[in-house]
């Protein structure tokens, strides 16, 4: 049970509310897990707690085997944290963060210049090594902050949203770069993410709903609980087709910005005969498997924000 | 270098590399108090005369070491705003989840500003010859240990403030209430003797008073202004000063170790 990050009846309360109420999970290393939930679920509290920066009130958390609440010293030397607001100086050039990063883990010398040399290449920022931290771009100075937290290399890598502000391809090439360093170097990899597009990559998710689990396990189980298809019809007349629809097969349609959203089971029957009944109307039929979102207002009642 | 050490000089070097890299910074730090000093003490020393203090020497003898105070209390104290900057975005954070203790942490920010205050306060005490004060190299070296200690002290007191706010403006709001009066009530601006009682009993219980009674004391050791080394005894105040140090950084490492995120 050593190489694993295991949290146990975690509750944590503010003065005004409950933040965390019983949570429980456990991730191995080499993967990634997700946590799940919309502003206000108890993520960043329980990120706070994860992180060493909030101290365990009630309930335990061991990481590689060590309490974190008696051996915090220890789990610093080997955790990595990228927090939400940016944590360069942006005085100070690129190479200078690193430094500066590596020297409060102890790290100096050639080991140091390796190991920054190493990582700027790896995250294709050497060419601009010099250059001051304010004035590179967001998604720049996000890979910077990635590859400061991995500078000491961790063994466990906490990420609060990471991919917030990024762009559809940086954020992509962020997801397959943590899943690649979760597989190849064994790293346990916790983030946090109100983004279903980030959840799906992981290997494990966790749904905070107001500081409850309410939901553990791979994203494809998750969905699987959910049960059913979802179809998506596009119409010129969305309004009149949903009411024709529920009509004449029984099943309530919403109105999205997507078109006509539907839930049923046997999907792949429901369309056919929706084609055929309604050959003229409708534009397009997209069929799928419910996302993360749809189990999440299956679980809460309320959609993702 | 030890692992103790290095997370400290690291750090203290960033507090420096900052300093440097914003200009606005340089310029304020060293402008502000000059211009003081022109100004009023030019302006003043021909209307007034603090109590004992004889004919030949002027006003700007005694404003000096006050003069001098006023930059380490401001250089000091607002090089500690970068704890609340560094609070808000996550910079901090990231140096409070390394396995860097809180008093490492502590210490070299203390060691950031006392080394900035220390800087200019030596650069001031440079131009001083070409003002007529004089003093010679003993005093020389003990004014910059004085310096030193009480500009440490003021960074602590800085820090104390700073690690418990949340925004600058806050930050600034209780500065301007309490770093106006304690310099003003230190002898820095006129002299303890003849000022009503209850004046001279706050001046008494303020701890600036006993660093800027330290320093003219190491200022005006050995010339004809040993008249304005007035105030506490040399020993008290060197004492005082002292544990004003102590102090303050104890309470400021107790305050970062008790504000954790």
């Amino acid at each position: 049970m050593e190489n694993r990050l295991e949290v146990e009846n975690l509750s944590h309360a503010y003065p005004e509310r409950r933040a965390l109420d019983d949570v429980s999970f456990s991730v191995p290393c080499g993967e990634i897990f997700g946590l799940l939930g919309p502003n206000g679920s108890g993520k960043t509290t329980l990120f706070k707690i994860l992180s060493t920066l909030m101290p365990i009130t009630s309930g335990t958390a061991r990481i590689l085997g060590y309490n974190l609440a008696t051996e915090v010293r220890i789990i610093r030397d080997f955790l990595g944290v990228v927090f939400q607001h940016p944590g360069l100086d942006g005085k100070l050039t690129i190479v200078e963060n690193l430094r500066h990063h590596g020297h409060l883990y102890g790290l100096s010398g050639k080991i140091l210049h390796n190991r920054i040399s190493e990582l700027l290449e790896c995250f294709g920022v050497s060419d601009r090594a010099k250059e001051r931290v304010e004035i590179l771009s967001g998604g720049l100075q996000r890979r910077v902050e990635i590859a400061k937290a991995l500078l000491h290399s961790p063994r466990v890598l906490l990420l609060d949203e990471p991919t917030s502000g990024l762009d559809i391809t940086a954020r992509q090439q962020l997801n397959d770069y943590l899943g690649m360093l979760a597989q190849m170097e064994n790293i346990l990899v916790l983030m946090t993410t109100h983004l279903l597009e980030d959840a799906e990559t992981c290997d494990q998710v966790g749904i905070l709903d107001a500081g409850r689990l309410v939901a553990l396990g791979e994203p494809d189980e998750l969905k699987a609980e959910v049960g059913g298809d979802v179809i998506l019809i596009e119409s010129t007349d969305s309004d009149t087709l949903g009411a024709a629809i529920t009509e004449q097969f029984g099943v309530s349609t919403v109105l999205t910005d997507n078109g006509l959203r539907l839930e049923c089971e046997r999907g792949h029957e429901f369309v056919r005969d929706v084609v055929a009944a309604f050959p003229d109307e409708i534009q397009s039929v997209r069929f799928g498997k419910p996302t993360l979102a749809d189990v999440f207002i299956k679980l809460t009642g309320n959609p993702l924000v | 270098m030890s692992s103790v050490l290095l997370p400290i000089t690291t750090i203290w070097w960033r507090e420096i590399i900052r300093f440097y890299r914003q200009r606005s910074r340089i310029f304020s730090a060293i402008a502000q108090p000059l211009v003081f000093w022109l100004l009023i003490g030019s302006g003043l020393s021909a209307s007034f005369q603090p109590a004992g203090a004889s004919d030949e020497i002027g006003y700007i003898v005694y404003f000096y070491p006050g003069i001098v105070v006023l930059v380490l209390l401001f250089t000091s104290i607002f090089a500690t705003i970068s704890v609340v900057n560094d609070r808000r975005e996550g910079f901090l954070q990231g140096i409070l989840v390394a396995p860097v203790s809180r008093w490492q942490i502590v210490l070299a920010q203390a060691l950031g500003g006392t080394t900035l205050a220390l800087g200019q306060g030596m650069l001031l005490l440079l131009l001083s010859p070409t003002i007529g004060i004089r003093f010679g190299v003993t005093s020389l070296l003990l004014s910059v240990g004085v310096m030193a200690l009480l500009a440490f002290g003021l960074t602590n007191l800085g820090l104390l403030i700073a690690w418990r706010m949340d925004s600058t403006q806050g930050f600034h709001a209780i500065m301007n209430l309490l770093l106006i009066p304690i310099w003003l009530l230190s002898g820095a601006f006129f002299p303890s003797t003849g000022v009503p009682g209850w004046l001279a009993w706050t001046m008494k219980f303020n701890p600036l008073t006993y660093g800027l009674a330290a320093f003219r004391h190491s200022l005006y050791l050995d010339t004809t202004t040993k008249a304005f080394a007035e105030g506490a005894p040399w020993a008290l105040s060197l004492l005082i000063t002292s544990l004003f140090c102590v102090l303050t950084y104890v309470g400021a490492t107790f305050t970062a170790s008790a504000q954790a995120n």
